[in-house]
């Protein structure tokens, strides 16, 4: 059983497709290990073991009967609890949403539903997706699988943690600022934020609607363009949804090759709050795909230094708006005060209580931003900054294929350390930030150990619609690491005792 | 910046806070709102402002009536219902 | 800007203020209007999703998880709702924007399911035009129209508890979201100056002139009653027409015509007190109540308020290209006002006539009446006198009676073929409106065997029997006074139960008689 949950995702639907295994034993050893391990972790808020053996024994069927299945079909996932799902609880780690089964499903949801992936449960996030370390859930802490005592990043920890203990093979996670690639940095695991566009928002509890982008979080390059191809592609339901013009991701994954790719280095994250170890392994890791036959070369970005700015302008006045339905009059909590509970002063005890010290701050800071006189001052000034980022990027791919960058400043940082700093909790998203504001797609991979013997990661980056070249550059890369490490870096990983806490 | 207007934020937010979280957020509201104000620097009058990452015009659907939900449904998650409506504290407000 | 709290003893102090007469009113000072018009939209389904929009369904149940606004939903914007926002600019002579967007007007609310409503705010789709507004003497006023935009409507509240189904009282509310998500089009004015004593008059008509052109435009229903239209009026005074703008109210959803009339003759005799008592108009939000006539204050609130609107990043910019707007423009229907005045020279109807056939809503039902060969006069006779009569018995609309047009210019043919006279042709619509508009007026006629008599032999029996039993109107006949016929007429139709061919019967008895006519 443990061999089985080790494989890739590629590896678990040959198996099936071969006959090896059957959907069912596949999904039963996640369940077991999820059993096993989840009290050290707490990755799952729900577990849906009945829903996700139904679809297994349904592709088992099926597979029987000589149907044509899709290339995953059969292959369990998590999905990140902020994608929407009928029937079953979804509460964006929010008491606000603490029981609320909500009526349909995210699109992406029924693609994976279409596709049979069988559906393990919902992961842990911080609260509305709003942190960097999975600890402002109202569902408890998610832990990282390499140490327990250590953040498995965040806002999407829990999908990140779930793949990397071997819990599910693929997961779902969204980026807003970096909560796909910053988690897997920190957990030796690979996250993609497609082209803003790319997979749709509907049925995504938004957190700010021009930066959010669901992706793919998996243990390798190919598992991540297999689980994009299912979850990608136009939906009606979505205005800002792109129709087309993107690549063969999994072709791109698998072609392992980067001879004459440009890769630009952006300058402005080669400073000094990246950790030593950190940065040493990003350039072994530039070292390597030149060795390869890519050209490195250094590119400036002079508009960067303010992303993070328009970001912390942008983020909050977005998710300010797109927070205000939850006033406990239509679903999920609310809180009646004791004296004269007027609608209004029940929506304001309901708020004042369901949420927490995170999603106050940014809807309050949010409030400011959009407020009377200052709107020009700051959402206006952070919406021009973002033009700059976009020129900044398209200057940058005239010269190159694609950016290359650290994914976090530091390795995965102790529980507690920076939860009650928000400035500093801020700054872990420095580096991929500057993507979610020009919408374009972004990688992270493991770039190796760094300071104490925990992963880093390298992210990559491309234009809009260029997500190919992401699957190209991360899979040659990954490939030419994994030589070198002698096995995936998850190898690495100490075991999980279970039951441990 | 101020409790005060912490506390004006807050309501126009819908937000019941208490007084320590007012003073708490006054505080840690100046020194964010000073890392972000570099953004003003560059934000000058010949720059656009992007509000979509991808531009696109004209997006559309067609007159067409879709699956509704049922009653049950929509009510499902009221926290009280009755009359096939939802159920709301008084509201104090213009008629 | 909102309005500056006031005290209870201020409060006090408005209310002593005596009103004044509105002759007065209207001397001393120059009423300025503003006119803020929401039309409910016609569409199939709602702004931003596939829910039905219907009037009357079970609560709650014309909605989508889009239009309850529920967590992860996204809108996406009804194509046939922009083409009906764009046909209603061209309409009022507006400029239709190369490129507009939707902006998110934020306040908290429990009718809106998302706590904001998706409006339009810096780039509205139409913007400076203007219309032609006709009043009872014909006088012409031209309204500016600063913006049309599209937006979203909210759901709606009943009040629970209260001793009226209002507010005031009310222990609790049910909310139907049905509503919610109705596409509108609001549509607002410059400042109107200039208007006077004619004021309340100018508002009404102004909102009856939108009213008719939505209904030619058939972008919506337009009901007055249903709130398909609804109206917020502003109003303010100042010393002259070359002094600034003064203060100005403004009273929210007057719905119909007489009211909105009353509202602004309110308002203006009220801030016309106000301002002769030496204080200043209040600048707030009013309502308007029916039972009384007057306005009232709206609650002072607390925090000022503070929209916070910003582009809804949800949505992308609607930018109608030029060919389509120029291919709506080719397709806008000839709008009232033009086709009142065409009508009233083709048909020689007069301004009066007209008018009564417009309130009436018997424009279109003469015009196919007259399509189908009637005469314009005919036609009018025949819808704004029986057929009028029976559905204000039936409490209808003049099409709502079931009767078509088709059957009335039948009518109207038989009598000019001297088939069956007015009488008959009163009894024949009778039996088609009991039959709620079955039956052909000829096969009725033939059935029921109405037709008129102008069979000599049994008129000339009739004629007999008649000068026979009238020896003294006979001599009177013969001495001269021809009128007294009549006398005799009333006896043979009677003989012949009305279906006489009344002009037959006359020559005939002429013919007797041996007097000339």
């Amino acid at each position: 059983m443990t061999d089985l949950i080790r494989k890739s995702a590629a590896e678990m639907a040959a198996g099936l497709a071969a006959g090896e295994f059957s959907a069912r034993e596949l999904t039963d050893a996640h369940l077991e290990r999820i059993e096993a391990v989840d009290s050290d972790l707490n990755a799952f808020i729900t577990v849906t073991a009945d829903d996700a053996r139904a679809t297994a024994d349904a592709v088992d069927s099926a597979r029987a009967a000589g149907k044509q299945l899709a290339p995953l079909a059969g292959v369990p996932v998590a999905v990140k609890d902020i994608a929407v799902t009928r029937g079953v609880q979804t509460t964006a780690g929010s008491t606000m949403l603490e029981g609320w089964v909500p009526p349909y499903d995210a699109t992406l949801v029924t693609h994976l539903k279409q596709a049979r992936l069988p559906i393990l449960g919902k992961t842990n996030m911080d609260e509305f997706a709003m942190g960097s370390s999975t600890e402002t859930s109202a569902y408890g802490i998610t832990r990282n699988p390499w140490n327990l005592d250590r953040i498995p990043g965040g806002s999407g920890g829990g999908s990140s943690a779930a793949v990397a203990g071997f819990e599910a093979p693929l997961a779902i996670g969204t980026d807003t600022g970096g909560s796909i690639r910053q988690p897997a940095s920190v957990t030796g695991t690979v996250g993609v934020k497609p082209t803003y566009g790319s997979v749709s928002r509907y049925g995504l509890i938004a957190m700010a609607s021009s930066l959010d982008q669901a992706g793919p979080c998996t243990r390798t390059v190919e598992d991540a363009a297999l689980l994009h191809d299912v979850i990608g592609g136009y939906d009606p339901k979505d205005s800002t949804s792109i129709r087309d013009g993107f690549g063969d991701f999994v072709a791109a994954a698998r072609s392992k090759d980067v001879k004459g790719l440009r890769v630009g280095v952006i300058e402005q994250l080669e400073h000094d709050d990246f950790d030593p170890l950190v940065r040493a392994r990003f350039e072994e890791s530039l070292a390597l795909l030149e060795e390869a036959g890519a050209e490195i070369v250094r590119v400036s970005c002079p508009n960067f230094e303010y992303a993070l700015g328009a970001y912390y302008l942008i983020m909050p006045s977005e998710a300010s708006s797109n927070l205000a339905k939850f006033d406990g009059m239509r679903f999920g909590l609310r809180v009646i005060p004791e004296d004269n509970p007027t609608a209004e002063r029940v929506m304001a005890a309901t708020r004042g209580e369901g949420f927490g010290a995170e999603v106050k701050r940014r809807i309050l800071l949010g409030t400011y931003a959009l407020s009377s006189g200052y709107y020009d001052a700051y959402y206006g000034s952070a919406q021009k900054v973002r033009t700059l980022v976009q020129r900044d990027f398209a200057a940058a791919y005239e010269k190159v294929d694609v950016l290359a960058s650290p994914t976090a400043p530091t390795v995965a940082f102790p529980l507690g350390q920076k939860v009650d700093n928000p400035m500093t909790m801020y700054l872990n998203d420095i580096a991929t930030i500057p993507a979610n504001l020009a919408g374009v797609p972004g990688m992270s991979l493991p770039s190796g150990l760094a300071e104490d013997g925990l992963p880093a990661g390298i992210q990559f980056l491309a234009p809009a619609l260029g997500d190919d070249r992401l699957y190209r550059v991360g899979g040659a890369l990954e490939a030419l690491l994994e030589h070198k490490w002698g096995g995936p870096i998850l190898a690495q990983a100490p075991a999980l005792e279970g039951g441990a806490r | 910046m101020s409790s005060e207007e912490v506390a004006r934020l807050a309501s126009l937010a819908r937000i019941q806070l208490t007084d320590e979280e007012l003073t708490r957020f006054a505080g840690e509201f100046d020194a964010i709102l000073t890392a972000v104000a570099s953004v003003s620097e560059v934000a000058s009058d010949d720059v656009p402002a992007t509000s979509h990452p991808i531009a696109m015009t004209n997006v559309f659907r067609a007159d067409e009536v879709t699956r509704t939900l049922t009653q049950e449904e929509a009510l499902a998650g009221a926290p009280e219902a009755a009359d096939g409506r939802f159920v709301v504290p008084q509201i104090l407000g213009e008629e | 800007m909102s309005a500056q709290p006031v005290s209870a003893n201020k409060v006090r102090e408005y209310l002593d203020v005596q009103p004044l007469d509105f002759d007065d009113a209207v001397k001393t000072y120059d009423p300025v209007l503003g006119i803020e018009v929401h039309v409910e939209l016609g569409t199939a389904t709602k702004m931003f999703d596939g829910a039905p929009n219907v009037f009357a369904a079970e609560p709650n149940t014309a909605i989508t998880e889009v239009s309850l606004g529920l967590p992860g939903t996204l809108p996406v914007v009804n194509e046939k709702a922009v083409e009906y926002a764009i046909r209603i600019g061209l309409a009022l002579n507006c400029e239709i924007a190369e490129s507009c967007r939707f902006a998110r007007k934020q306040y908290f609310y429990p009718d809106l399911t998302k706590n904001f409503q998706t409006s339009q705010y810096d780039e509205p789709i139409a913007f400076d035009g203007w219309v032609d507004v006709e009043l009872e003497d014909g006088e012409i006023v031209r309204v500016e129209i600063e913006r049309a935009h599209m937006e979203e409507d909210a759901g709606k509240n009943t009040h629970i508890g209260g001793s009226t189904g209002r507010i005031q009282g009310a222990t609790h509310s049910q909310v139907d979201y049905n509503r919610a998500g109705v596409p509108l089009v609001e549509i607002v004015t410059r400042p109107i100056p200039n208007v006077g004593e004619r004021a309340p008059e100018v508002a009404a008509a102004y909102v009856r002139t939108l009213r008719d052109i939505f209904r030619a435009l058939d972008v919506s229903e337009a009901r007055m009653e249903r709130g398909n239209v609804r109206a917020d009026i502003n109003v303010s005074l100042r010393a002259d027409a070359d002094a600034p703008l003064g203060t100005r109210t403004e009273t929210k959803n007057v719905n119909s015509f007489r009211a909105i009339d009353r509202a602004v003759r309110f308002e203006i005799c009220r801030q016309a007190g106000v301002l002769d008592a030496g204080m200043d108009v209040v600048q707030e939000t009013r309502h308007f109540h029916d039972e009384t006539g007057e306005t009232s204050p709206g609650r002072v609130k607390t925090d000022a308020e503070d929209y916070r609107y910003f582009p809804e990043p949800d949505l992308v910019p609607v930018a109608p290209s030029r060919d389509w707007v120029e291919q709506l423009r080719s397709t806008l229907p000839e709008l009232p006002a033009a086709r009142r005045r065409r009508l009233i020279g083709e048909w020689g109807f007069s301004d009066f006539e007209m008018r009564d056939v417009i309130n009436a809503g018997a424009l279109d039902l003469i015009q196919e009446t007259v399509d189908a060969g009637a005469k314009p006069q005919a036609a009018r006779k025949w819808w704004m006198g029986e057929l009028a009569r029976y559905a204000k018995d039936k409490g209808v609309e003049l099409d709502e009676l079931g009767v078509s047009s088709a059957q009335v210019a039948e009518l109207i043919g038989l009598i000019d073929e001297k088939k069956i006279n007015d009488k008959i042709g009163r009894q024949v619509l009778g039996v088609i409106v009991e039959a709620d508009g079955d039956g052909s007026p000829a096969q009725i006629v033939e059935d029921k065997g109405l037709a008129v008599v102008s069979d000599d032999s049994v008129l000339t029996d009739a004629v007999d029997a008649a000068i026979a039993d009238n020896p003294d109107v006979v001599e009177k006949i013969k001495g001269g006074k021809v009128q007294a016929i009549g006398a005799l007429m009333g006896p043979v139709m009677k003989a012949t139960r009305g279906q006489a061919d009344a002009g037959r019967v006359r020559q005939i008895i002429m013919e007797k008689l041996g007097v000339a006519g």
